[in-house]
């Protein structure tokens, strides 16, 4: 099982990319904004995607009452996140050395890609959480209170993926590199569970 | 007096006689001068959203500032306030730049600027800075092409009409400046008779640190009096010399117009400036007392400083054997103008009907065969014959200014006959002339003054307009033409009126410059003594009689906004920090009744305007730039007691 060790060693390893690479960007364009102001959210905190974007945001976002976008303090998350992904890629690696000398099966291979697909799904719901308690908990006090054309209080939720209009601004919210980091990661977990079988059966 | 009407009416009979020549189908090609029979409005269309290919600085003359456009569209972006008070954004009324208007006769808040000049490196253009001189109260201005920032003025002492300024040499080594009123050196009282032989003529090199851009007066060479009128750098093989016009060689102190045109030739003189500045680093020169203000404006700080300095070092002429030759060159000449190569020196003699080119080669040979013609207070005159590189034969009448296309062509402005001429530099064969609408000044090429220019467009400085536009009452505007010159012949583009009176323009590829254009000023790096970084620190301390605001703001409030305790006869400063950090979202500032200005605050500066309230009450502030949706909101309120009142100084922001 060499060969299918070094990929599952190879692919959670490239879950170290998240420690580098964004995790999600989010993009707001409008008219006033020809260069649009963006955050890049990592597993250990929001970054702008230029230096004052953030900053900006929030200027922006005190109109409509949103509260401002959080610190690494002010969430679990990023004190949590690393440290799960950490204890993912030391497992991941640990059961493809072991499965390079033979001493696991490679259904580990697969376990391991389970749990993590697992954790993976429970950190996106986490994040869809935010962004709808981003959105839509807004400040009674907020300087412009809109409404729906139903006459509901309109929110400002960002999508999780894809494109949105919110009010003058354009919203884009995609997968970063990271994202696609374990995506591929990921999948090449999977690749060594098929080659291990297939390493086995001879 | 006869004399002069004399030379009047001939020369309006000359300029009668060229335009019974070509001029005589000028109104009749107005409709053609415009676009539709060329594609002429194509070319000079920026679509909305689209840039301008180049920028041109374009001095503001009388208006004491520079003009920012943008070509081909003509379009003007910024007037930049140099030498001037500017009410629209408080340069010369803030506190922090009050200092920069400072000079050795106290503030003065106007100067007439002329020719501005971009910094250069290795003869070409590099867009780090503009300079540009103040014509009145001697003065040379530094901008920064990063903040597009008047950032340094230096005041030239020994100086008057500070006109054959500021042109720089080929690795912005030094700025050059040079007197055209030859004044006492030292002033001192007495008789204007005397004027001959006693008067002086500065000729300032004032050297800029390549790092910072901070100027220092290197030497002023004192020369005859003599009016030094236009000057430029030799370049390429030429480099290591500047060469400056002159007029009134006769020395007349009266009725100039008459009595200084006498002399068949007047000069050119060529300094070999490398030499000086040898003597001078080997302690050559002499120091001698002068006042003289040097205004620094710091970035971090964003607040000037004004040093008064005491001391310049002269260099007489006379102890550096072989710094300095006379060309003699026919009839007052006004603009001298070097080509590319650094070989071939225009005189412009505005009196002549002839364009004089010396050749640097010749001169060089002159000098060293010692083929000389006298000499003028010492100096060596060099014998018109063996300097003469060739004559271009009756281009036109009055011509002032020459600039360069990269295929080895010239472009020389006619006042008088109202004209470009194009012409061949060697073999000063006329190719073009096309008419301007009227009475051109200088011209200019973007990098025409460098060894690399960039001929795709001419722009014809005018003096007058008359006609051209919709008429504004006796005060009309001064209009720039551009003409595009990437063909054989020039072809008229577009006009367009300008700020003041433009004498020269300096061009440069928007590349060059636009990348590096300054958003916001980093509030982590404001370094100002008040600045209030933080919304703890702001508060309101009294001093006296006098008052410290310590305030900021950013969408869309000040804080404080409420003030209280402020007393009739009091000094209220203002210190205002824009806490903002996004681009283009100045904020303004304004307090009823205020004797300056308003302030307009950068993302990221402070700055400081003072109020001196007259009268008790509770008077309002606000904010002058349309910040955002609740600008409407952005105001405030100062109660103002009566002087002997007792209330506290007290302040507030979003307190019921």
């Amino acid at each position: 099982m060499k060969k299918a060790g070094i990929i599952m060693i190879i692919g959670s390893l490239l879950l170290l990319g998240l420690f580098k690479f964004p995790l999600w960007n989010i993009m707001l364009g409008a008219p006033q904004y020809p260069d649009p102001l963006g955050m890049d959210i990592y597993i250990q905190g929001i970054q702008g995607v230029e230096e004052f974007d953030i900053q900006n945001i929030d200027g922006l976002n005190h109109y409509i009452g949103m509260k401002t976008i959080p610190k690494v303090e002010d969430m679990w998350e990023f004190n949590v996140f690393p440290k799960v992904i950490g204890l993912m890629v030391a497992l991941g690696v640990i059961i493809g050395i072991l499965g390079f000398f033979g001493k696991v099966s490679y259904k580990w291979f697969f376990g391991w890609f389970v749990l993590m697909s697992v954790l993976g799904i429970m950190g996106m719901y986490d994040f869809n959480l935010w962004l709808l308690d981003y959105g839509t908990d807004l400040d009674p006090k907020a300087i412009m209170k809109l409404e729906n054309l139903d006459g509901t209080p309109m929110t400002y939720k960002p999508p999780l993926i894809g494109y949105q209009k919110m009010l003058n601004f354009d919203v884009d919210s995609w997968p970063g590199t990271g994202a696609y980091m374990i995506f591929v990661g990921m999948m090449l977990t999977v690749v060594a569970f098929f080659v291990g079988k297939k390493e086995y059966k001879k | 007096m006869k004399k002069s009407i004399n030379i009047l009416i001939s020369l309006i009979m000359v300029a009668g006689l060229v335009s019974c020549n070509d001029g005589g189908n000028q109104k009749g090609k107005k409709g053609a001068q415009g676009g539709l029979a060329t594609n002429a409005a194509e070319r000079v269309y920026v679509a909305p959203g689209e840039l301008d290919e180049f920028y041109a600085f374009m001095s503001g003359g009388f208006s004491g500032q520079l003009g920012v456009y943008g070509l081909p569209s003509g379009r003007l972006l910024k007037v930049l306030p140099v030498f001037s008070q500017n009410p629209e954004n408080g340069w010369g009324y803030s506190e922090e730049t009050k200092p920069m208007l400072n000079t050795s006769y106290g503030f003065v808040p106007w100067d007439d600027s002329h020719h501005p000049d971009i910094s250069q490196t290795n003869g070409e253009l590099d867009g780090r800075w503009v300079f540009i001189n103040g014509n009145n109260t001697p003065r040379i201005a530094r901008i920064g092409l990063e903040s597009f920032k008047t950032e340094e003025i230096i005041e030239i002492p020994n100086s008057a009409g500070n006109h054959s300024s500021s042109f720089i040499t080929e690795n912005t080594e030094y700025v050059v400046a040079g007197t055209r009123f030859s004044v006492p050196v030292p002033q001192k009282d007495m008789s204007i008779k005397d004027y001959k032989g006693n008067f002086k003529g500065a000729l300032t090199f004032i050297s800029v640190d390549q790092e910072t851009g901070r100027m220092g007066i290197k030497f002023q060479l004192i020369m005859p009096g003599f009016n030094y009128d236009l000057s430029h750098p030799g370049r390429d093989k030429s480099h290591g010399w500047f060469f400056f016009t002159t007029y009134n060689t006769e020395e007349a102190h009266s009725l100039l117009e008459v009595n200084a045109s006498q002399n068949d030739k007047d000069f050119i003189a060529a300094v070999n400036w490398k030499k000086i500045e040898e003597y001078v680093n080997n302690g050559g020169g002499k120091k001698v007392p002068a006042k003289y203000a040097h205004n620094i404006l710091d970035e971090h700080t964003h607040t000037a400083t004004s040093t008064m300095l005491t001391e310049v070092l002269t260099v007489n002429p006379m102890d550096v054997p072989g710094a300095v030759y006379f060309l003699p060159t026919p009839k007052s000449p006004h603009g001298c103008d070097v080509d590319p190569t650094g070989e071939y020196i225009v005189g412009n003699g505005k009196l002549s009907a002839d364009l004089t080119v010396h050749s640097f080669t010749k001169m060089l040979d002159a000098i060293e065969n010692k083929k000389f013609d006298g000499e003028a207070y010492g100096i060596p005159i060099l014998k018109f014959e063996d300097i003469l590189a060739g004559v271009v034969k009756q281009p036109g009448l009055g011509p002032l200014h020459t600039e360069f296309d990269d295929k080895g062509n010239a472009y020389t402005t006619f006042f008088i006959s109202s004209e470009v001429v194009k012409w061949k530099v060697g073999t000063w064969e006329v190719l073009d002339r096309q008419p301007v609408f009227y009475s051109v000044g200088h011209g200019m090429i973007p990098g025409g003054n460098s060894r690399k220019p960039f001929g795709k467009y001419f722009v014809a400085l005018n003096k007058i307009t008359k006609d051209r536009y919709l008429p504004t009452g006796p005060e009309l505007t001064q209009s720039a033409q551009l003409f595009d010159i990437s063909g054989d012949k020039m072809e008229l583009l577009l006009d367009f009126p300008t700020i003041g009176e433009p004498h020269y323009a300096a061009g440069i590829p928007a590349e060059l410059v636009a990348p590096k254009s300054r958003k916001i000023y980093k509030l982590a790096e404001n370094k100002h003594k008040y600045a209030v970084l933080q919304d703890s620190e702001v508060r309101v301390e009294r001093v006296g009689k006098e008052v410290h605001v310590y305030m900021n703001m950013i969408r869309s409030h000040f804080n404080p906004d409420n003030i209280e305790g402020v007393k009739v006869g009091d000094k209220v400063f203002f210190h205002i920090t824009n806490h903002e950090q996004d681009f283009d979202v100045p904020h303004g500032f304004a307090v009823i009744g205020a004797n300056n200005a308003e302030l307009l605050i950068m993302p990221g500066a402070t700055e400081t305007l003072v109020w001196e309230p007259k009268q008790v009450g509770v008077w309002p502030i606000y904010c002058t730039d349309f910040c955002s949706a609740l600008h409407q909101e952005m105001q405030g309120y100062v109660r103002v007691s009566p002087a002997d009142s007792n209330i506290e100084l007290s302040w507030s922001l979003g307190e019921d």
